[in-house]
């Protein structure tokens, strides 16, 4: 009886596991379905370097660089921002905070990254850019630099968090063995924990770095929006996140504007794919040099 | 099992009588960010005066709409531009039959920061900004200073309309900002200086400063004598003649009482 049940409800897990599978596979169908009828109309090179997004127009132009280029700008400024912050504050938490402050600081960081995106976009648009643009004295506060450190901002936790759970899965032996041999705190820190927590550290940048690239209700608030390739990060620009999240609604089902958002979609995916693979290949080769995994 | 049923039809009385609404019926009205105050206010209203009647209005943008009328998730959508001919041939390939109602008309207002010098454009020098050819105000009589070009996202009808009129259909330029609202143009335009937008007539206030063009100031009167040259219908669209909660709906929009309504929400009433 026991053996049965077992059996039932070790079906029912596989049946779960398999699930996420599931819908990976259905997701990477329908976006492969829906986008490649775009390719017979424009070839995959003039759609991604092309200079010129007006779907809507007759004849329509589909050129996707100054949105591939916008998203490239906005997430570089938030890594600039979340990484020193985000990497900084995870040191400080492991390494300096005392267990009080570590005990406030900590779930501090993560209801900062429970924070709806749509909050940050009101914050970055109300607060931030009207501030930036008097700073500054821009003509438009809603641009590429507004948009990167808000999304800064909002991926700084991620970060945080990770890493500092990478760090305090570093084995208090290495620490102890390192002050056995004479370092000091901040040559312990330098060169035995962030090399043997490098794996965790890499991962919460590059999941943080795939968090500002695919966000869109903040880009799409704050950004600006104007499909033109950006010469300064203070120009107005259009990721492309927000540039699905605008058109979509109106593109009629099975036109080419609608294939060729599909289409953008498909080269999203693939780039934090690519993002997703590098930060399990770099983690799997650091547990191995340093003998960790099992 | 008899003092059972009893209860039951108790409870279906006391239901009945309270205005359970189980009867109630139920449209939803989507589209147009021009429309929407107008839905807004009339469902409101005609939702007070009905209380068995359910309406739910949502916003999305005219092709968001139509979009939905043809996929049948909405009962009436709203609209700031004529349903297209490639909408048109969707409906006919789903099996729908698509009816037009105008419920009021309005002017897009070409506004600025109430800061900026410049009152008054001609309708080629609008043209002239938006398609990329004038990018300073210096150039039409302000300072010297960059233009911000505001412009609505695609799926708006104030934007096709406003190309279509004032545009003649070029191209907007490809550095300007995209809004999702006409909302969204206006508190931009009152909080940048070197902004110039376009909204419906509803959305003018005092924070920015509405253009003459060609010498018209955009206001009901103008819009209704045919002397402001931006002006356009605004329209409702079912799938076949409106019946039930629609057509009531509709019709009393399209009433006097509603057509109040539409002129207090700062839109040109039909009468």
């Amino acid at each position: 009886m026991t053996k049965i049940k077992e059996r039932i409800i070790k079906g029912i897990f596989t049946i779960l596991a398999f699930a996420s599978l599931i819908f990976l596979v259905g997701i990477i169908i329908v976006l492969f379905r829906e986008a490649l009828p775009i390719f017979k109309k424009i070839k995959v090179f003039e759609f991604i370097f092309g200079k010129f997004w007006y779907p809507t127009y007759d004849p329509a132009e589909f050129g996707i660089l100054p949105l591939i280029l916008a998203s490239i700008w906005v997430s570089t400024g938030a890594m600039l921002i979340c990484v020193p912050l985000g990497v900084g504050s995870a040191l400080y938490l492991n390494e300096l905070a005392s267990p009080g402050q570590k005990a406030i600081l900590k779930p501090l960081v993560e209801i900062l990254a429970s924070i709806p995106s749509i909050v940050y976009g009101f914050f970055g648009m109300a607060i931030l850019a009207p501030f930036l643009q008097n700073l500054f004295h821009l003509s438009i506060g809603l641009c590429a630099f507004t948009a990167g450190l808000t999304l800064g901002i909002m991926a700084t936790p991620v970060v945080c968090s990770i890493a500092e759970d990478a760090l305090s899965y570093v084995p208090r032996s290495f620490r102890e063995a390192s002050f056995a041999v004479g370092a000091n705190r901040w040559q312990t820190l330098i060169k035995v924990v962030i090399p043997a927590a490098g794996s965790g550290i890499s991962t919460a940048i590059i999941l943080g770095m795939s968090r500002a690239i695919g966000e869109t209700m903040t880009v799409l608030m704050v950004a600006g929006g104007a499909a033109v390739i950006p010469k300064s990060f203070f120009d107005p620009v259009r990721p492309m996140t927000a540039a699905i999240a605008a058109e979509m609604g109106e593109a009629p089902m099975g036109s080419d504007h609608y294939h060729a958002l599909f289409a953008i979609a498909l080269i999203l995916f693939l780039v934090t794919f690519i993002f997703n693979v590098i930060a399990e290949v770099v983690s799997r080769k650091y547990r191995i040099k340093l003998g960790l995994s099992g | 099992m008899k003092s059972l049923t009893k209860i039951l039809v108790m409870a279906l009385v006391i239901a009945a009588g309270l205005g359970f609404p189980c009867f109630a019926e139920k449209i939803v009205v989507e589209g147009s960010t021009t429309v929407l105050p107008i839905a807004q206010k009339t469902a409101e209203v005609f939702m007070q005066k009905d209380s068995s009647a359910d309406i739910s209005v949502r916003g999305g943008g005219s092709g968001v709409g139509i979009a939905s009328l043809l996929d049948g998730t909405c009962d009436i959508a709203d609209s700031s531009r004529p349903i297209k001919d490639t909408e048109l041939d969707k409906a006919v390939t789903n099996g729908k039959d698509i009816k037009a109602h105008v419920i009021a008309m309005d002017g897009i207002a070409v506004i600025v920061n109430p800061a900026n010098k410049v009152g008054a454009l001609t309708k080629k020098q609008v043209r002239d900004i938006y398609t990329g050819k004038i990018s300073n105000w210096s150039q039409v009589g302000g300072d010297d200073r960059k233009i911000v070009v505001i412009s609505r996202d695609t799926s708006s009808g104030t934007f096709e309309a406003f190309g279509e009129l004032a545009l003649d259909k070029q191209k907007v330029r490809p550095d300007a900002l995209m809004q999702a609202s006409n909302q969204a143009i206006a508190s931009t335009v009152a909080r940048t200086p070197d902004a110039i937008g376009y909204v419906g007539l509803g959305f003018l206030s005092s924070s920015v400063k509405a253009l003459e063009l060609d010498g018209v100031v955009p206001s009901k009167e103008t819009v209704l004598n045919n002397k402001y040259s931006i002006g356009r219908p605004l329209f409702m669209y079912t799938n076949g003649k409106p019946k039930g909660l629609a057509k009531d709906f509709i019709d009393f929009i399209k009433s006097p009482e509603g057509q109040t309504l539409v002129d207090e929400e700062g839109f040109v009433s039909l009468h």
